[in-house]
Parts: C-alpha cells; structure tokens; sequence
C-alpha cells in the first residue's frame, strides 16, 4: 500500500511540474487573443457545423491568424444543436479555456440558451455563429450578445411577393416545429398574406424526423406549391419520400432547405428542386465582386469543401469578420470589461461579400436578403440563381417594433 | 436462453462462495458494531475532500463538473440501484428523471408558451418527486414481469414513447422547445443557482441518495430483494412477495432518480425532449456500468469520468473526431473489467491482499466487508 501511495504521490508531483511548465511558457509569450468557436459537429447539422467552422477559419486565415499584432488561438467546441449542450460547451470554452470572445452557436434554441448564458458573464463578449431565431436579440436582448447575421425572418423578406408572381396563390407550409423556422414562415407569410396569399395548413415537424408519410398524406390537392422549411438530413428524408409517394408539386424553400448541402442530393428528385425559389442571405451565383472573391478563397482553402461555401460558412465568416475586424479597430485593447471593443462592434459597418452590414439597437443585424432560384449549369451542379437583391431588412421586417409579434405555430396566420 | 440463463448473465456480481454468510452473518450479539464498522479513515478523507472541493476549484469545476457529476451520479444510482441489488435493468431512469424535471417546470415558473403554475418551488418540487415515484411505480409494475434483455426493451419502449409525447405535446411540454428557464429558488440570500450553493446542494441530495441506499441494501427489505436477484423462485418458495418487492425497488430508484431529474433540470436551466431522448438513457446506462453496480459510489464515479470525458475529450484529439475517444474509454473499461471501475478496484485491492501475505479468500472476504 505505501510504495503504491509513493507512486502515485510521484506520479501528481511530475504532473503538476509539467503542467506549471506548460502554462508558464505560455505566458512567456505576447498574449494571443482566445477567441472559442462552437458549432454543431454532431447531430442533424453536423455537415452545416463543419462548414460553418470553415468559414470562421476562412476569416482568421484572411489574416494570417494575427490581429492588431496579436496571435489569434481558436478553441473549438461542438454541440448537438440541443441548447443544453450548447450551453455547457459554451460554458467550457468561457470558464475553464478562458476565452476573451465567444463565437457561435449554429441553431435558434442554442442561440436563445447562449444568449441567456451570455448574460452570467458580462465581461465576455458573444457573438452569434449562424443560430437565426428572432427571440435571442429581440426578447430580453443582452448587452454583450452581438449577431451580425440577419435573423431566420429577415431571410424570407420578400419571399411572399416572389411566389405569388410565380402563381402560387395557395401553399402549404412544411416546417421544423422550433423556433427558427418560426420565424422563416413568419418571413414568409408577413408579406404573402399582405398581398393575398392563402396558407390553409400548416404542418409542423419534429427536428430530426425520419417520418413524413402523415406529412405528406395531408397535402391538400388544391395548393399551388409546399413551403418547405426544414434542414439538414431532414430535407433529405423528406424529398425522398415525397418523391416515393409521386408527389409533384412545387417546392418554396427555406433558407437552409436549398444551401449547398442540399444541392448536392443525389436522388431522382434533384432535377425536380429546379424552379424552387427561396429567400437566403446568400446566393452562389451573385455577381459582385466581393462575393466572386470570397468564393474563390473558400475554394482555395478547402479544397474538400463544397462547391461553393453553404449559408453556414458565411454567417460564421460574418460573423468571426465582425469579431476580428472590431478587434483590429480598438488594436487588440479588451481591457475595462471589453467596453471599447464593444463600442466598436455596435458603431462598426461590416463589410460583407454580400454587401454591408450595419447593426441596430438590440445588436442585431441589418442586411441583405437574397430571392434565388434553383437552376442547373452545364456540368450539372445545381446552383441558386439571384431573381432579386433586397438591402436593408431589418429585424422586424418593416412593421413597426410596437405592433410586431415574435414568430409562432400560430403568429402569423391566413388560411 | 431461459429465464433463468438471462437472470444469471444480468447478475454483474461475481458468483462468490462467501455471499450466504453475507452481513447477515456478523454474530448477532455485536449489533452496533455493524453500523459503526463502516466508517472509515477513507470514508473522512473522502467526504472532507468532497466539502472543501468548491474552494480549491474553480467555478467552472464546481458546476459543470462537480455539480454536473453528483447530480447525473444520483440518476445512475437509482439504476444502479435497481440493477445491481434488484437485477433489473431499466432504461427508463432518465425519463423518471426528465418528467420530475417537466413537473418542477410544470407546477413551478419557466419561460414557456406551455403550461406553468407558477406555484412555490417547495410544492413543485414535492409534487414533481411524487408523481416521479408514481411514474416510476407504475412503469416497474408494466416491466417486472419480464426478465432480463425484455426489461431492457419494455423500458427503452416507455422512454422512447415519453420522448415523444413531449417532442409533439404543445400544450403540457411545449414540444421541441420544451421548458426553459427553470432555476432553483433564491432562498435565505442565496441563489441556489451559483457554483457554490448549487454545488452544496447536490452534494446534500447525492449523500443523502447514497447513505440512502447504503442503508436500505442492509434493511430486511434490502436483503430480501437481493434474494430475490438471485433466485427469485427461492425466495417466493420462503412465502416473499416477488413481484411487490421489484415494484418497491422502482418505486425508491423513482424517488432517488426524481430527486437527481429536478436537480439536473436546476443545472440546465431548462428540461427539453432532448433531455429525455434515447441518448440520455443510454448515457445512464453508460454512468452505471462505467462505475459498476456492485456498490452506490459506482454510479457517482461512472458520472466523474463521464463527465470529464464529455467536456474533455474534445481536447485530446482532432475536434471532429472527439466522440472516438469517449467511445474507446468506454469500451476499453467494459472490456477489461467485469465491473467498471469498482470491478478495477476490487481486483487490484484482492492482489494487494494476497502480495501481503494473504490468501485469495481472505481477499474475497475483505472485498465483501468493504461494501
């Protein structure tokens, strides 16, 4: 027992000798600047979680990894896109790796968990990744959550117009039962219902199921098309069975139900995803310069990427642009509780690939909004047509802030 | 494979020669001897290590580890409970857990579009532990009739069912968003929700739990439910009650689970059909079988490295292969030991034993005693 106790008294006693070592040199150095990077790695967004963490590494290449002459040191964490797990990743990356900034999370219930996290710890800044529901910067917003992406609603502005002028007078809503795709139809149905359109049913799912059959049983005969707002390996699994119970009818997207991910679905039914409109923040085949520009450079550095980088890479490349580009602006200074940095932040014009970004007062985003169409190339890859560029969508999609209701199953309605 | 055969490869005690002299078999006229044997010097420096701990860690390790770990501990014991002293493997600890935390939610405030009472926590709490018990009453008296691997499925059944009537139930769980912002009360000054106090206070709850079972594996009742693990047909022949024994035992890991289901939904914040979904039940299953079932500490240590595994494991490797390394630890324990980490532990201390002299018998005999 005793020469087992020596050893294992010798065993922490070289441990922690290597441990003060380690953190010792570490301190020898000029301080890099932590920055923590979540994004889902698993779960039913886990290719968007990948792709996400390559355009917020796509940001901090653009520099070299050094800003306002300090060394950038990412430290990335995952979730499963359960806010619970968010949260404790979350808490990791802040608590115990004692990151300066915060970036992440992907989805809409981890963003509202994050943002409620965000308030415990005033002396960190956050900053969203591509999480897009309306509640985390316009319920109880807090003072140190930034979002520079525009939010699920703002996506869909100008969607409603789009798909009357294609002649679709009556639809179907087919939508995740969660926060964002909330607030994707209420994007949807604010100005679709202004001008006359009818949404007679709509129809929520779970998250990650495997099951539309019941789904697809209920699709009225008489709609012109199906409003489609799910994501990931469930926009997958529903075309496929649609496609297997013959269906033919039109498809309105959302905004992450044709991204790149999804573009690249082998089944029968691809070439029937040509003609589908849908409201995004990002649109492959705008012409800007800027834009061509980002594209090649996702390409450069990822060579094993998609064709072209998915809505994920670039709300988490706008948003890690947004960190970084503050962060140049006050040169590195975090001190007083990170309040100049943050005063930058929220003055701060964000030049985008996809034109500027400018915040409001809730530290939300004020940008632009994509109208695509799906169309195919001469090699075959499908890729999203720009019909229409809308600048300037704010959060509360043109209602006044005192008259605007969150989005819900329910809110809004017009059967 | 007969009954039988199933409750023979479910029992994770290893057969031992000993077992009929057991407890009960320490000379009756040295009745206070049994009570006081137990403490020991690693007992006191166990427990004053788990008191100081919060002032030596820092919050992080106080509330996501510590606090996280006691917590997910007192939800494995109550399946430990259940599989190591009643034979019964049931995966559906986690939804008695989740449903006392929808009720804490329920009865008590959250942010929901759902029902909340909004009544005082003390009553929530009391009512969300009650109806966990008879939750779990009644989900032991679907399942003791089945044995082994059928226990396992009837369980996994109800918990999968569970998990979906609160993903799809909009009016009572608030479906996929499910309950948020359920926090413990600010009581005497003190936001129970703070590293420290939270700490405390699952520390409380998972000694409590433990002593608990500690003391009921020693009563009549404790006793005879062993009995009834390994050789229920026995035990009904000696005039017991089989079937009410087993639905007892759920009803108490209901209660124990309960208590660990508020506590955990305290450290979320918020109870989600995530928290109940399949991966949590296996992940209790997981807890258990890492520490081993032959002790109550087996689950709280299961819960340690589980949870240091999950926050840390991402660390060790290439981030998008973290989830290798959780596996391969997990394999790697239930590989070599019969017993997780207990199984460890006792296998070592028996070659202590026999290098200083001793006999393998004497070793079984310590192991037996060290309970």
């Amino acid at each position: 027992m005793d020469s087992r106790k020596k050893t294992v008294v010798r065993a922490i006693v070289v441990v922690a000798a290597v441990l003060a070592i380690v953190s010792g040199a570490a301190i020898a150095q000029a301080p890099p600047v932590k920055i923590g990077l979540l994004a889902t790695l698993e779960g039913p967004f886990a290719a968007g979680g990948q792709d996400g963490m390559r355009g917020a590494e796509l940001a901090v290449k653009q520099r070299n990894g050094v800003v306002a002459g300090r060394k950038i040191e990412i430290v990335k964490a995952s979730s499963d896109a359960k806010p619970d797990v968010a949260v404790n990743a979350t808490r990791k990356l802040v608590e115990q790796d004692k990151v300066d900034i915060m970036v992440g999370p992907l989805s809409g219930s981890e963003g509202i968990a994050v943002k409620e996290y965000s308030k415990t710890q005033p002396t960190i800044t956050f900053i969203n990744g591509s999480s897009g529901a309306q509640a985390t910067t316009l319920v109880s917003p807090s003072p140190n959550f930034f979002r520079f992406n525009t939010d699920g609603g703002q996506w869909m502005m100008g969607l409603g117009k789009a798909a009357l002028d294609k002649g679709y007078k009556r639809v179907m809503v087919i939508a995740e039962d969660y926060a964002f795709p909330y607030s994707q139809v209420q994007g949807f149905m604010t100005e679709y219902c202004k001008l006359g359109g009818k949404v007679p049913v709509k129809a929520w799912v779970p998250l990650g199921g495997k099951d539309y059959s019941s789904v697809i049983a209920r699709i009225p005969k008489d709609v012109d098309a199906l409003v489609v707002v799910l994501g990931g390996a469930d926009a997958v699994n529903f075309l496929n069975q649609y496609e297997q119970a013959g269906g033919d009818k039109p498809m309105v997207g959302g905004s992450i139900t044709v991204s790149q991910d999804i573009l690249n679905y082998k089944g029968k039914r691809r070439d029937s995803l040509v003609g589908t409109i849908a409201g995004a923040p990002i649109a492959d085949a705008y012409d800007a310069p800027e834009w061509k520009a980002f594209v090649a450079d996702y390409k450069k550095n990822f060579p094993d990427g998609y064709p072209s980088p998915s809505l994920f890479a670039l709300v988490y490349y706008l948003n890690m642009k947004a960190t970084l580009d503050g962060l140049e602006a006050v040169k590195g200074d975090l001190s007083d509780g990170q309040k100049k940095y943050r005063d930058a932040l929220s003055k701060m014009v964000l030049k985008s690939p996809v034109g500027d970004v400018k915040l409001d007062a809730n530290r939300q985003a004020i940008g632009t909004t994509f109208i695509t169409e799906v169309v195919k190339d001469s090699q075959g890859n499908l890729y999203n047509r720009v019909l229409k560029k809308i600048d300037n969508v704010n959060q509360t999609l043109g209602i006044p802030p005192a008259e605007f209701k969150v989005g819900s199953r329910d809110e809004p309605s017009c059967p | 494979m007969s009954a039988a055969d199933w409750r023979r490869a479910m029992n994770l005690q290893p057969p031992r020669p000993a077992a009929a002299g057991g407890p009960r078999a320490a000379p009756a006229s040295t009745p206070r001897r049994r009570f006081t044997n137990p403490v020991r010097a690693r007992h006191v420096i166990v427990l004053a290590i788990l008191l100081a701990y919060p002032w030596y860690a820092t919050p992080f390790f106080t509330f996501q580890i510590g606090a996280q770990s006691l917590a997910l501990g007192l939800i494995a014991l109550s399946l430990s409970f259940l599989a190591g002293s009643g034979g019964m493997i049931s995966l559906a600890q986690m939804t008695v857990a989740g449903l006392a935390g929808y009720m804490v939610a329920i009865f008590g405030t959250a942010a929901t579009d759902g029902v909340t009472l909004g009544w005082p926590w003390w009553l929530a709490v009391l009512l969300a532990i009650i109806g966990a018990i008879v939750a779990a009453t009644f989900i032991g008296w679907l399942s003791v009739r089945t044995e082994g691997i059928y226990t396992i499925m009837i369980t996994l059944a109800i918990g999968v069912a569970f998990h979906y009537l609160t993903l799809q139930n909009y009016a009572v769980f608030n479906g996929f968003q499910g309950e948020q912002k359920v926090f413990p009360p600010t009581l005497a000054g003190i936001y129970w929700r703070d590293p420290k106090p939270f700490y405390y206070l699952t520390l409380v709850c998972a000694l409590a739990g433990y002593l608990f079972v500690v003391y009921l594996l020693r009563t009549p009742f404790g006793i005879a439910l062993q009995g009834i693990r390994d050789n229920a047909r026995r035990m009904r022949t000696l005039g017991f009650n089989v079937t009410a024994h087993r639905v007892a035992a759920y009803a108490v890991a209901g209660a124990i689970a309960a208590v660990g289901g508020v506590l955990f939904t305290w450290y979320n914040g918020l109870v989600t059909p995530g928290s109940v979904g399949t991966g949590w039940l296996i992940n209790i299953l997981v807890i258990a079988v890492l520490g081993g079932m032959r002790h109550p500490v087996g689950a709280f240590l299961g819960a340690v490295v589980f949870v240091l595994l999950q926050n840390f494991a991402i660390d060790v490797i290439d981030r998008e292969r973290f989830n290798l390394v959780i596996g391969v630890v997990f394999l790697v324990i239930v590989l070599f030991s019969r017993d997780g980490l207990l199984g460890w532990w006792a296998a070592l201390s028996a070659r202590m034993s026999t290098q200083r002299g001793g006999s393998p018998w004497t070793a079984a005999r310590r192991r037996l005693y060290a309970r």
